[in-house]
């Protein structure tokens, strides 16, 4: 058996690596420092900049067959909706009578697809999907609602660049009380 | 029950049917109706148990699910409030808005993230929360779509399926503000990721300044934990604001400087306008009451009295004023608060009022502390047209027909 005085030191060592942070805790505070390990568990949001956007690429081909494997039983062959939302379509409709709110009409940033499918969907088995999976099936729902064309690979550099054609439409100040 | 104790029931039972038919114990009958009345219990009640839920004979006294989802996994129920008398929703009763189900979590392994912008990201158990110094508050939670329904033409017939998905408890937890300070804020810092740990991961941006103003880490509801539809074991409380962005099952904040345009965000919880364009990121529930009883679905008896009662609430503070109108608005005359009356609070007014047997309908609107009053639900649509969905605020009609049917109507 090793001396327990010489592994001590490297399993310190060790431990300042896997968690990368100060061990010194000093905040006085319950709880422990959180380590780049939980971070790194956890951290899964993507910004519009697209920060925290992972590693991986996906096509409009390869999305178009995980859609029709993993989407389309809620959405549509087409992503049209139905049972679930209607995901493609409704350009045009917003101050119509009858407005069609889709990813193509709406949304105001294409990072938000991403996030949005690696967090919640598939809706029955959440968080199934490769990161690759993911890029894949959002470029699919972008080319399918004219965003972009069939071409198109979507990373963590092409995606956040992508112009959605209702970025324009949110107004993010909160102007109420408007009414009476 | 124990074998001993079944025996000596049964015992004293049949002892004491024997002694009632001795007595001749009169029996009563109701004059107007004609039911029998029981003169005097002969028979023992139900023994202890661990833990009580209501009569049988309030069994309708439930919550009633949305009829529109294709699925009870992301959907909505409604409080039933035509039934709830004072301002407290029993836990059992506050309405549920899920996106991907409830889930079972256990809390020895539940743990709440903080990082991002700070300058000690930190991890918590429940028991480390519980170490910070704690409040309780009564504030109401309002779905941002509570009453969408409402805004083509009047389509709930109760009020429990046009205004319940609000309800109001009192919420046990320690303030973010606490927390945050403590590990440090980062130059920069104006928002707050707020992250569940339920299937769809559930996220909102929350305005750093809300977090630092009035929101709550809370584990407890009404005196005891959270039920698991309302976040066992660790909730948000954001007091006044919509509420979805009380993220249930809270497993992680992360401090930002700008908002993450989250899918709940953008997608579903803005309100689009009759140009096209849409609001985003309107938190705040304005004020707005309603009529309770009589309400949609009731019938009134006889004329003469009758009491009018309902609910009021602002997201912005306090209820200063509620009045209450029987003739669709072209006099109102003001209602008693009942006390308490609490920021962020459902409060209950009454009216008393004499139905004389005609056509009537009946209102109510509210004034908060900022002065602002709820509107008519054409002040809303001139403003807001038909489609933006959520948040709509406005007067409630009920009409009372002669023969006392109450209904839901636009007036």
């Amino acid at each position: 058996m090793r001396d327990p005085r010489r592994r001590l030191p490297a399993a310190f060592a060790l431990a300042l690596l896997a968690g990368g942070v100060a061990l010194a805790d000093q905040t006085g505070l319950p709880g422990r420092p959180a380590t780049a390990a939980d971070v790194a568990a956890w951290n899964v949001d993507v910004e519009a900049t697209g920060a925290g956007l992972p590693p991986g690429r996906g096509s409009v081909a390869d999305g178009e067959r995980v859609f029709a494997a993993r989407c389309a039983g809620c959405h549509g062959s087409a992503g049209q909706g139905g049972p679930m939302d209607r995901l493609v379509g409704g350009q045009g409709t917003l101050a119509s009578d009858k407005p069609v709110k889709t990813i193509g009409s709406f949304w105001p940033y294409a990072t938000t697809v991403f996030d949005y499918v690696r967090r919640a969907m598939p809706f029955d088995r959440p968080g199934t999907l490769s990161n690759d999976d993911v890029y894949a099936v959002t470029a699919w729902l972008l080319f399918a609602n004219g965003v972009i064309g069939r071409d198109a690979v979507m990373n963590a550099r092409t995606l956040p660049a992508v112009a959605m054609p209702n970025r324009a439409g949110f107004l993010e100040h909160d102007p109420r009380p408007d009414a009476p | 029950m124990s074998q001993a104790s079944r025996i000596a029931r049964r015992t004293f039972l049949a002892g004491s049917a024997v002694a009632a038919a001795a007595s001749g114990l009169p029996r009563t009958v109701d004059a107007q109706t004609g039911a029998a009345l029981p003169a005097r219990p002969t028979e023992l009640g139900a023994p202890l148990r661990p833990y009580g839920t209501p009569s049988p004979f309030e069994r309708d006294v439930v919550r009633v699910a949305a009829d529109g989802p294709p699925t009870a996994i992301s959907s909505w129920d409604f409080t039933p409030l035509q039934h709830l008398e004072g301002i407290v929703t029993p836990s059992g009763l506050v309405f549920e808005r899920n996106h991907g189900g409830v889930p079972q979590i256990d809390p020895a392994r539940h743990r709440l993230l903080v990082h991002g912008l700070v300058d000690n990201p930190r991890v918590f158990t429940l028991d480390d929360l519980r170490r910070l110094p704690s409040v309780s508050v009564m504030r109401f939670l309002e779905c941002s779509g509570n009453s969408l329904s409402e805004w083509k033409k009047p389509t709930g017939a109760t009020v429990q399926i046009t205004h319940g998905l609000v309800s109001c408890c009192e919420w046990t937890g320690v303030r973010v503000s606490a927390v945050l300070a403590e590990l440090g804020l980062k130059p920069g810092a104006k928002w707050v990721l707020a992250e569940g740990a339920d299937a769809a991961l559930m996220d909102r941006s929350v305005p750093l300044e809300k977090m630092m103003d009035d929101a709550l880490l809370v584990w407890s509801q009404n005196g005891e934990a959270l039920r698991p539809e309302q976040g066992y074991p660790l909730r948000l409380l954001l007091p006044g604001f919509e509420g979805n962005m009380n993220v249930k099952w809270l497993r992680r904040l992360k401090v930002a400087s700008e908002p993450f345009y989250t899918r709940e965000e953008t997608a579903k919880y803005t309100d689009l306008l009759g140009n096209g364009e849409a609001r985003m990121f309107t938190f705040a529930m304005e004020a707005k009451s309603v009529i309770t009883r009589p309400s949609g679905g009731m019938h009134l008896g006889r004329r003469g009295s009758y009491e009018i009662s309902g609910l009021a609430w602002s997201g912005r503070g306090k209820i200063v004023r509620v009045e209450v109108s029987s003739d669709a608005g072209a006099s109102w005359n003001a209602a008693s608060l009942q006390e308490p009356v609490l920021t962020k609070c459902l409060t209950r007014f009454r009216y008393p009022w004499t139905w004389n047997g005609g056509e009537a309908v009946l209102q109510s609107r509210c004034v908060d502390e900022t002065g602002y009053v709820q509107p008519t639900l054409a002040d809303l649509v001139r403003v807001r047209g038909l489609n933006s969905f959520y948040h709509l605020n406005a007067i409630q009609s009920w009409h009372v027909a002669s023969g006392g049917e109450v209904t839901n109507i636009h007036a």
